[in-house]
This record gives structure tokens, sequence and C-alpha cells, in this order.
């Protein structure tokens, strides 16, 4: 196999290590991949296709032996796989806290495999806030099983009884002070079993690493230069690749003249295929040289196939191709007063600061692709396809990227680097995406609309609730190679995967769309919309950024109209106790008292979710100040209350929550695509400007409410709807004035106060 | 050839005068601190030190810089000796993907250097080139402000050296 | 800042008899109220003073970094000395709550406060004085309801006899002359609506005309080009330096803007003034375009014929070759021979400004350029320093600023190549000193975003941050 980054593990290594043990390499669908996921539906890796074992839990349902997660070498060295990528959420330091703690083992001692199409269980995509839930879960329960299994084999080696003995530090001891070191017992197929459906999980109580915050494995090398993500690669005989993208969607390339760019330093290949073209050099800034040259040897065929902009929320409206009803318990109720309110949000990037990259090479036959996806499986599956070869004939392999929060150009530049790859004549090939590329043509979060009806009673209640949404699928992941951006453009193109509405559990646009709260009557829609104007796919939160967002600024505005106070209104309809203990937590923490007032041109605001209405709680409480004669908002403070269930790393949860809280600020206040009939025009921070310093909040709290013994809910992504609502409604509590467009632009807010 | 003093160790480079110095980092010298953002000097994710100067490495031709002292995140320390910068990112476990981090200490460093005691809204001002897309903007902050405190002190063990004196 | 060489007034006190002057000079108290309520004025009537005050680019100087708007407290350096803008929010206590409308419109008009001392020039009372007592009523009710904040300006610090306002009366007995605009019958009312505006509240001469030795404007040459904050303000007469002539149609669209593509985009203080005016009506920024184009006067037929040369110049590389690319892909120039400024443009200017990709988020082609073509290269050597920083949460055009890598000589190079290049002017002297003392920093030099609006509030050092 060929050298892989990081961690310095190969298979071969792997295997070497672990005598006898891996007799029986136990991984199911490692390279013929039987689970194919299906296209774009986000959320089929939490439903796999092929339940192994269904009973069991985390991903052992699909990927049941334990050794495929946990293997022991004969020196005692711990090797834990994860089929779940680090995306900067800190996934690596939480998975190895929760193996220690189970193992009993260092945590210092621990190797983890990251995701490898070659060597670790397939974990589908790194997305939705499932990787504690998911790979968490089943890590923890093969560590307590294996562990298990070790002071059984103990037993029998030193005949006492197993209850007598106990694990600690890599080893079993018994009580007469013997030690047997785990790299002793392990022999033959001994974790080449089938995990139980129950565990001997450890008791909260006598956690050590669990629930105590530890730095995190990766940042001492991100912060002293170390080689930490795919963009630090650097393989033998590396060339550097570079596309020359189109000027916008759909255009066909009709003119081509690459005599300049072949005549440049560097060059050693000029790649075309229909309408994808490329460049190889020996090194990075001659091939971004040769890449410029080329796009003026290039003419292309245009069409204004893009909606008009300023009438976005007319045209997705228009567009609905059918509804799917996402909730339907509509009761003959009737109110004394009803209150209507509709929404609208741009698309959005995901704007990695690191755009978008992989490395490819082929050996041997086999073309392997080192890329931060969050699927390597699915990637396999769609490049082999691409490249009309046998899966097995492809390996993905994970290494860290720029942060990514969703489906960015991480899969489109694996591609690419694997078509450019096919050429280099066993060389590898390294494709970087410039900054436009990344801003124009990764996959858009969509534009949506949402509308609510409300019907109060006398005494302000909500009786009914009546919510619509229109949006696109929010994923449109490989899948397919038409998921990947270079296929589409190729001589013989892929067509896009077919797009289809489901309504799940875990939701999709319409994530998020059905309110925790408690209303007597309800009924929720999604008007699904199958065309893509623009290509659009998964960014952090799905649709439930956009429909939290609507339901938490909609239930402020029907707090004013019931003269309530916004937090006690939102207690009044919450039965949830951990709700309820979130919402109480941040409002206290915050210093909310029941109708104050803020300061002039200050305002408070207060908002709740559950994500996914299954994950973890999150309430955000914030104070802004609005600048009312530019219109401009400045974030003051903030306090959040987070309930993940069982925590692994505390630290980790308060990083990605308060990241969570500052993004989707960003988010509300500022950020929109924009283009005109033909092409994007946001294609970079001067064009799409995100938050910087200088709109900061002075002070954000993220407390937690830990609760040892449940499930791991995930953490990621809960804080973006509360996060974005929260500024929202403490601006509505400023200016005395709603807005109903997103962002809240200063111009928006200049024209809702009047000044 | 251009010759370039980085991290206080000489260098010489075969590279194109017009090339950006974050290109001769890379790919010339394998460091992988100064990172590739948008080369438009919009985000900062490529911040060097050029004698004590915060610098977009991805904008700077390398013909600017012969005779001058550049520095890098290799250049504050090392994972087993951590200089100020370094240990205070690290106790503050300031970074969530870490791609802008590097980026983000060379401008602190830069301010620092000069004035150890800049004021909250001093540090502000001066990162605001600087572009960070997971929020971790609240705990680069308390980074900066315990690197200020690390380096008032004198404590951090490690190599951080002083740059923006000549030959040094 | 408009205070420059005030000192001169010493000799005004010696040319007048103390005891008459103290006379002459004084002005009654005007008595105090109580602040009157918010919703006391007619909501209308607020309307059309904050767009009066936006015109006035009141916000600019009465603002200060990490201040409120209107809180003032904004530090305006002199050669003797430093002024603090004034609150004029209606704090009853440290802003204007207490003043009536009449004592408004006569500060306004003749550069008295309630209490009755004279206030220093660097309110431009010597513009403000035309403004009409209707529109100088809307100010005060857009004013007055303001969020009052407590902020008590500094005190100016100014050496004796300069801190006694008394000697104020001196200088506008030689330099002030009082009273509304006159309506000149010879041109059309939006002609009129224009000079009114530019005249008066607008203060563009404050700026854009040379001052005399006691800080007054030059009377026979208004708009001939000034100064302000460390930037030069062109002429906006018939010697303006831009390689394409302005038009009204152009100016139009620059003022209400920020940028033209002929011309470039706003930056420094008049980032300030082009982000007030794109909140006001269009037919303000029209007759302010009108006004302006008459003063500059009809291009003589060479500067016509020279600018439309320039316009059809291609760029660096053939007609219809930009890149037809996404966005920002650009190709940029190789550098000719090895002159070090040469190469320093390829380097490091040619990928924005020669990439085809238009204003405003492209750099504008230096031939077109001003600030290339201009008389003094204060300018592009603040540009070049500290960039252009990006506004906060707004699109805008966003340049980095290089002065951590250029060093003095490298600036003069590059200043010295793309002056030879890029203007048929005679070249710049002392580039490596005008350099050198401009980064000293001793002088003001305010660095904005195009949005004008964004250097303030959380960000007092902005101008030590290079972009």
């Amino acid at each position: 196999m060929n050298a892989i980054l990081n961690p310095g593990v190969t298979r071969r290594s792997v295997l070497a290590g672990t005598g006898a043990l891996v007799l029986s390499f136990s991984m199911r669908g490692a390279l013929a991949q039987e689970a194919q996921v299906k296209p774009g539906d986000e959320s089929s890796n939490f439903q796999p296709q092929v339940e192994a074992a269904p009973e069991l839990p985390g991903s052992l349902a699909k990927t049941p032996k334990l050794d495929a997660w946990i293997r022991v070498a004969a020196d005692g060295k711990v090797t834990v796989f994860t089929g779940k990528a680090e995306l900067g959420q800190g996934i690596k330091t939480a998975l190895m806290q929760v193996a220690a703690e189970e193992l009993e083992v260092p945590f210092e001692t621990l190797t983890l495999v990251t995701p490898d199409t070659g060597l670790t269980p397939n974990e589908g995509y790194t997305a939705g806030s499932h990787s504690m839930q998911d790979s968490g879960t089943a890590i923890r329960n093969a560590a307590a099983q294996v562990r298990e299994i070790l002071i059984g084999q103990a037993a029998l080696r030193l005949g006492v009884p197993a209850e007598q003995l106990h694990a600690e530090k890599g080893a079993v001891a018994g009580p007469d002070g013997k030690r047997i070191g785990y790299g002793a017992l392990v022999a033959d197929d001994l974790l080449n079993v089938d995990a139980q459906p129950t565990s001997k999980l450890k008791s909260p109580d006598s956690f050590t690493e669990m629930g105590t915050p530890r730095q995190r494995v990766d940042i001492p090398g991100k912060v002293t230069g170390g080689q930490a993500y795919v963009q630090d690669m650097r393989l033998d005989g590396m060339l550097h690749g570079r596309v020359v993208r189109p000027p916008s969607p759909g255009a066909k390339l009709v003119k081509f003249d690459d005599a300049a760019a072949k005549a440049m330093p560097g060059v050693v290949q000029v790649v075309r295929n229909g309408s994808f073209i490329g460049v190889l050099a020996e090194k990075e800034w001659q091939a971004i040289k040769a890449m410029r040259v080329l796009s003026l040897g290039a003419g292309w065929e245009e069409h204004a196939s893009l909606p008009d902009i300023a009438k976005l929320p007319e045209v997705l409206k228009g567009m609905t191709t059918k509804d799917g009803i996402v909730k339907d318990a509509q009761k003959p109720v009737q109110g004394v007063r009803s209150v209507e309110a509709s929404y609208t949000r741009p698309y959005q990037v995901h704007g990695s600061i690191g755009p978008s990259c992989a490395v490819a090479q082929v050996k041997d036959g086999v073309t392997t692709v080192w890329t931060h996806t969050q699927g390597v499986f699915p990637d396999q599956g769609a490049i082999a396809e691409m490249l009309g070869q046998p899966v097995e004939k492809v390996r993905c392999i994970h290494v860290e990227g720029s942060g990514c929060y969703g489906h960015n150009g991480a899969d489109d530049s694996a591609a690419d680097a694997a078509l450019l790859a096919q050429v280099a004549a066993g060389r590898p090939v390294r494709v970087q995406w410039m900054r436009e590329q990344e801003h124009a043509w990764e996959p858009f979060s969509p534009g949506m609309v949402t509308k609510v009806h409300a019907q109060l009673d006398a005494s302000g209640n909500i009786v009914d609730w009546n919510y619509e949404l229109w949006s696109n699928n929010h994923s449109t992941r490989p899948g397919s190679a038409g998921a990947l951006l270079p296929a589409q453009y190729l001589e013989k193109p892929f067509q896009p995967d077919e797009q289809e509405l489901k309504i799940s559990p875990e939701g999709n646009g319409d994530r998020n769309s059905v309110p925790l709260y408690a209303f007597p009557s309800q009924h929720v829609v999604w008007h699904w919309i199958k065309d893509m104007p623009l290509r659009a796919s998964a960014l952090r939160g799905l649709g439930a950024y956009m429909n939290v967002f609507t339901i938490e600024t909609f239930m402020d505005q029907l707090a004013l109209e019931a003269g309530a106070d916004p937090v006690e209104y939102r207690l009044r309809h919450l039965q949830d106790e951990r709700a309820r203990a979130v919402v109480s937590l941040a409002a206290e923490k915050f210093g909310w008292q029941a109708n104050q007032k803020a300061p002039r041109d200050h305002g408070y605001g207060f908002a709740f979710a559950r994500y996914k209405n299954l994950a973890a709680y999150c309430a955000v409480a914030m104070e802004v100040e609005v600048e009312r004669d530019t219109g401009r908002v400045r974030l003051i403070r903030g306090a959040a209350a987070v309930d993940t269930g069982e925590i692994a790393n505390p630290d980790g949860v308060r990083n990605q929550v308060e990241g969570g809280i500052i993004q989707a600020a960003s988010w509300a206040l500022y950020e929109g695509v924009t283009f005109n009939d033909t092409r994007v025009t946001s294609v970079d921070w001067s064009t799409y400007p995100i938050l910087r310093f200088d709109a900061l909040p002075g002070q954000l709290d993220v407390h937690l409410i830990p609760r040892p013994g449940t499930k791991f809910l995930g953490a990621g992504e809960c804080g973006q709807g509360p996060g974005g609502a929260a500024v929202g409604n403490a601006v509505f509590n400023a200016i005395g004035a709603r807005l109903y467009d997103l962002p809240l632009s200063r111009e928006r807010i200049k024209a809702a106060i009047g000044a | 050839m251009v010759a370039l003093t980085i991290n206080g160790e000489a260098h010489q480079v075969g590279a194109e005068p017009d090339t950006p110095l974050l290109y001769v980092l890379r790919d010339d010298l394998k460091m992988n601190g100064a990172k590739y953002g948008c080369g438009l000097g919009q985000c900062g994710a490529c911040t060097v030190m050029v004698d004590g100067e915060a610098v977009f490495s991805c904008v700077t031709p390398v013909l600017l810089l012969e005779g001058r002292e550049i520095t890098t995140v290799e250049g504050l320390g090392t994972v087993e000796k951590p200089g100020p910068m370094q240990q205070a990112f690290i106790e503050e476990q300031a970074a969530q993907c870490g791609y802008c981090i590097a980026g983000m200490m060379m401008r602190a460093q830069s301010l620092l250097q000069k004035n150890p005691n800049a004021s909250d809204a001093e540090i502000r001002a001066h990162m605001e080139p600087n572009l960070c897309r997971c929020g971790t903007h609240m705990r680069i902050m308390r980074a900066i402000h315990r690197a200020a405190e690390l380096m008032r002190s004198g404590a951090g063990t490690g190599a951080a050296r002083v740059t923006g004196e000549r030959g040094s | 800042m408009k205070l420059a060489r005030v000192v001169a007034i010493v000799v005004v006190i010696v040319l007048i008899g103390l005891g008459g002057f103290v006379a002459f000079a004084w002005r009654s108290e005007i008595a105090a109220i109580d602040p009157p309520q918010p919703q006391s004025f007619d909501a209308a009537l607020v309307q059309k003073g904050a767009t009066l005050a936006a015109l006035g680019n009141c916000n600019s100087c009465h603002s200060a970094p990490a201040g409120k708007s209107f809180a003032g407290g904004l530090a305006l350096p002199t050669p003797f000395g430093t002024i603090y803008s004034t609150n004029i929010t209606p704090d009853p206590d440290t802003g204007i709550g207490r003043w009536s409308e009449a004592a408004f419109i006569r500060a306004m008009r003749e550069g008295v406060d309630r209490e009755g001392n004279h206030l220093y020039p660097a309110f431009p009372y010597d513009h403000f004085t035309k403004v009409t007592d209707d529109d100088d009523k809307a100010l005060y009710a857009y004013l007055m309801t303001r969020t009052p904040v407590r902020a008590e300006a500094p005190a100016n610090d100014l050496p004796f006899p300069l801190n006694v306002r008394l000697v104020l009366a001196g200088w506008k007995a030689l330099f002030f002359e009082s009273g509304p605009y006159v309506i000149d019958r010879a041109h059309d009312p939006q002609w009129n609506r224009g000079a009114y505006l530019v005249q008066g509240l607008g203060h563009c001469g404050s700026c854009h005309t040379p001052r005399n030795a006691l800080g007054a404007e030059e009377r026979g040459q208004e708009f001939a080009g000034g100064e302000a904050e460390g930037w030069t303000a062109y002429a906006l007469d018939a010697s303006s330096p831009a390689p394409v002539p302005w038009d009204a149609d152009a100016l139009k669209a620059y003022l209400a803007s920020g940028w033209h593509a002929h011309h470039g985009v706003a930056r420094g203080p008049m980032a300030e003034v082009t982000a007030n005016l794109g909140t006001v009506p269009d037919e303000d920024v029209q007759a302010i375009a009108t006004y302006v184009a008459s003063v500059m006067g009809p291009p003589s037929d060479a500067a016509k014929a020279r600018g439309d040369k320039l316009l059809q110049q291609p760029g660096v590389h053939q007609p219809g070759t930009d890149a037809q690319t996404a966005g920002t892909q650009t190709i940029p120039v190789k550098a000719d021979g090895q002159d070090q400024g040469a190469l320093i443009y390829a380097g490091a200017c040619s990928s924005c400004h020669d990439a085809g990709r238009p204003l405003p988020y492209g750099g504008i082609k230096l031939n077109l350029s001003t600030a290339v073509n201009g008389p003094d290269p204060s300018n592009p050597i603040n540009v070049i320093l500290y960039g252009l920083p990006a506004a906060e949460g707004q699109k805008s055009p966003v340049m980095p600023g290089f002065q951590g890598v250029l060093n003095d000589g490298q600036m003069a190079a590059l200043l010295t190549y793309m002056r030879m290049t890029f203007s048929d002017k005679p070249a710049w002297n002392d580039l490596e000193d005008k350099v050198a003392d401009i980064r000293k920093g001793d002088r003001e030099m305010t660095v904005h975003a195009a949005d004008g609006t964004s250097s303030a509030p959380a960000n007092p050092t902005r101008q030590n941050t290079s972009w």
C-alpha cells in the first residue's frame, strides 16, 4: 500500500503488529462496499441499508466484528479504528477518550486510525452531529466488550474467577498483584467475534477520562507548523495540478488553445476531457500561472440559466415540484387571534478558509485519493464510476482539510485529483482549488422560504400552528459519479443524481420544521423543489438553521402579541424536561429578567431548539446593540446552555457550540450568495463578507448540562439554529421592528428603523 | 536564485522572482505553517512576519525579501518547546479546524512583539484582516491575551525568537 | 485639520485694540431649555434631517473611533495642538440637549455655541452659514431625536492665546461672511440646488479648496484642490487631474456608489462622504453632480481625446482576451527588463490591477487612476502602504496594504515606475522622504473601508493595521 500521511499507520504495519489476532481481517465492506449510500440522502448514513445486526449499538450494527474497531498488538499497543473523520470538531480526541475509558488503557498510548476505505469500518458520512452517536457508541461498546474478553482470558490463564480481576492501564490485574498485559492476552481470533447487543459499560461515577476536558491531540502540531492537512501533503515526485473551471454553471468549452500553457516552464501536461480542463506542473506557482494562461486560451458558451436574484422567493415558490407532509396533526381548534409571517433566506456558501484540496496517485492500477471528504466510502464508489473502474481499484483515505461545515468542494477536488492522476504516469498529483473556485463552485446551501400561521387563544397560548417551507433537498452528496462536479463536464458527462423527496425523522430541508413545543394542533408541509437552479448541498444543520430561525423568531413575535416574556412563553409551551432545563439555564446565566428592558439601542434575544428534535438541546440568549444611524449590529454578549447527553470532552463541546453560534451570527447578519443571470458573482471575501474580529461579542459563555449515563447526542450543529435566531430576536428587540428576510443587513435594519 | 533568511536560517531558492513567498515556503522549503486561503490578501491564512511586521505571504513576491528577516510559525517554537504564542493557543485550545490559526498567531505575534500590553480593542483591530470560519474567535482572543501574559512574564519554554532585528 | 496655520491668529490680536475687540466679539448666551421629547418632532421633518445630516457628513467628524454616533470626541490634530469634535447628541449635560432651535441655528449660521462662545472653524460654519433656516430646523429635529450619549469631549489641547475663543472673532472678521445661499437666477433650479448643497451643508470646499496661511479657504481658488486628513483632495475645477474627464453622470454614479469604472474607488475621507451620499435621494446627488460638473467646465478637446484614447486602450492583454472564468482568476503581466519598480509591479500589483476584473472589486487599470496622475503622491503612498480594509459585513473592495514588506526605497521605485508607465505627468520628487514621512505616522492619516463607516467603533487603531 502507499504511504499514508497521518497517523503513520499502514494496513501492513497494523497487521504485522497484531500477531495471530488478525488472521481474518473482519472489516465489512472495506473494498467491495455493499452498503452504497443512496444518492442525495443526508440521513442514509444514519439508517444504513445493510444492517448486519440491527440490535447492536451505534455503528456496530453495520460492522459488528470487534476487531474492525479495536485491535491489540502483541506488544500491548492498542489501535482504534473509526469511520468518522476529523473535521476540526475534535472527534479524534473524543473517540480516543471513549476508547481509553472503557478499555482501561492510558489515553497517550492509543493509536486512532481515521477513515480509509482500506482500513476502517464504513460509517458513511461524518455529518449530522452523528460521530459520537454512531462511532462513539460503537467504540465505547466494542471497547467494553474487548475489555471483558481480555479479563475473561486472564481469568482462564490465572485460574481466578473473572469477578476478582479488573482492567487497569492496559493490563488485567488480580487481587494478589498479578498483572497480565493486554498484549500477552491476545491470541488467535480472540477479538474476531461479533459484538453482543449489550455491554458491561463503566459507570459514569468511575470515569477518569470521559467527561473530563482534555487538550485535543491535533492542536500542538497545528500551532507549530506540523503536517496536519491534506494541503500539507508532499509525496515523492508529486506534481501540482490546477483545474480551469468554466465561467458559469453549465458552460461548454467551445474553443481551446493550450499552446501557450504547454510552453510554460514546469508544465508537464495539459488535460482536456470535454469541458474539463486541467494542467499539471512541477511546482505549485507554475501550475497556477499555467492555469491562468490556459484560461485565456479557453472559450466558453454560456447560458443565462440562473434565476432573478431580486425575485428569489417568488422564483422558489413557483418551482414547487410536490409537497411532503412533515407533520399532520391538525385539529379543529379555534383561536381568537391569528398571526402570520413569511421568511426568506438566500443561498450561502460553506466558506472554508482553505480551498478544497486532494492528492491522488495511480499505482499498480489502483487510484489512491487522499481527501478531506466527509465520506471516503461513498467517494470511493463515485470516483470509481467516474473513472470507469471497479470499486476495488480506488482507495480513499481521509486526511484533514480546512473546516468544511458540510459538503463543500472536498469531494469534487478529490475527483479532480483522481482525474488528473490518471495521466501523471504514476506520479502523485496535488490539486487545490483557487479561492474563486471554492466560492463559485462549491455546492451552496439552498435559498429557502418559510411561512407560519398561528392561532392564539384568549390567554395568548398557541392553539394551532401551520408551517410551510419551500426548499430544495439539502444534500447532493455522492452518490453516483454525477454528484462530482468534474464528472458533469467530461466529454461523456455524468448526470447529477435524480433528486427525490423523502420525509425522514432526521429531516433534510424540513429538518427541525416541527417545533418541539406542545401545540394542540400542528401541520407542517415541505413544498419540495426538485430542480436546482444553483447546485445545492449540505451545510451545517441543513434546513434546521432556517426552520429554527423562523420558528424561534416567530415565537418571539407571538410572545409579544400575547404580552408575555419570551422565555416564559417558551417554557409555557415546552413539556420536555431537558428542553426546559436548557432554556432555564441559559436564561439564568444570561441574567434574563421577565419583561426587562434593554438599554436604548440594545436588545435581548432568546432562542431554543433541540437539534433534529432528537439530538442535542441548545438555548441561546444574546444581547446586541444596533447603531441606528448605520444599521450596524454589534454582538455584546451571549450565554448558551447545552445538553448533549453523555459528554466525552466538555471543552470540545464548548468549542463547537461557541463556534456554531459565532458562525450562525455571521450567517444571519451578513451572508448571501449573489449571482447575475449567468454567473455567480460572490467569488471571494470581498464579495461574500463574513464576520471579522470587529463584530465579535465581548463575551460568549457556553454552559453544559452533563447527563452521565445517557446516550451521546452530538454537539456539532446544535448551535446553528438557536444562535442565528437569538441574534435575530435581539436585533428586533433593539429596533422595535421585525425583519423577515435574511441576512439582517444594515440596509434592511436601517429601512426597518426608518432612520 | 533568491536568497532568503527564514527563521534565522539562510536559504537559496531557485524560484522566479515574482513567486509569492507563500509558494516558496510551502513548495520549495516544504514548510506547512503559512496556508493558502485566498491569494488576494483578504483572509490572512498566509500571514508571516517580515522584519517583525505581519505580511500576507500570498501577495508578497520574493524579490522584495532579500536581506529581510522572515519569520513563520515554525520559528515561534516546536511541539517540544512551544513559544509563548503557541503555548497560549494550546492552553486555550484555540483552534477548531486550525487552518487559519498559524496566520492568526503570526499576526498576533507581530502586535505583541511591539506592544505586549496591547488592549483588547487594539488586539481586535489588529486581527481584523484575518478570517476564521469555525467561529473560534473568542478563544483566539483569549489565547492572544494569554500569550501577552506569558511574554510579559518571560514564561513559555520555547525557542521564540525576537524578530525585527536584522541578522539576529 | 482645517485649522492649519491658525497660529497666525496671534497677529489678529495685535492688530485690533483689545477693548473694542471684546465688545465686537461678544455674543450673548441663549437660554438653556429642557431637552425636547423626541416625539415632539414631526417624523417627516426628522427624515428630512437625516438626509441633510448625510449630505453634511456630520457623523464623520462628530463620531470617534470606538465611540457612538454623533457623540463627538474625534481628535482633529493641527500643527499647534489638537481640537476634539463635540458631542451633538441630545444629552443634556455633555451634548446639545439643552440647545434650543434658535441656538442651533445660530451655531450653524454664525459659528457660536449656545453659551455665546465662538467656535473653531474646524466646524465649517463658513459653509454652514449658507444653510436655510428650514434645513437647520430639520437637522435640529434629526439630532434631537438621536440616542443621547453621555460623553464629554476631551478638552482641546491648544496653547495660549489660541485657547481663548474670543480671538476667533478676529478670524471671522477677516474671513467669514455670514448669510444664507443666494439663488443664482442665471442657472436652473437643479444647478442652484447643487450649488446650495456643495457650498453649504456639503462643505466640499473644506477639503477641495486650498487654504491660506490663516487656515481660511483661499478666495478665488475655490475647488482648486486641497488636503484632508493626510489625503490629497483633488481639484474639482478645470484643473482636475482625472485622466478621463469627469462628467455629471460619472460624478453622480461615483458619489452615490463610491466608485466609477473610469475613476476608481473612493477611499480615505471621501469614502465617508460617498457612504453618506449613498443614502440620500437621487435628485440631491444629481444636483451636486450637475453643479460640480459645471465648476469643472466641459473638458478641452485635447483632454477629452486623451480620455477617450485611454478608455479604448486594451488592458495588458489583447482586447477580448480577459479570461472568461469565474471571478478573480487573473493573468498578471510579466515584467520587462530588470527595473525594480517594474518587477515589484508585476509581482505584487498586476494580478489585481491588470486582471480585467471589473470595478469595484477588481483593481483599476492604473492609467485611469487620478492618484497616479495627481500632483502629489500622498494618496498612492497611503493606499499602497495601508490598503483598503474590508467593510464590516458589507460587500466592499479590499486591497492588501504593503507597509510591512515594501521599504521606502522599494516604494519609491514602484511609485516612479507607476508614474512613468501610467501617466504623462512629470515625475514626483523626494519619494523616499515622503514615504518615510507618511510611514512615521506623525501626521494624522485615516484609512477607511470603502463603505466609509467601518473605521469607527471598536477599531481605535485601524490605521495601524495594514491590509
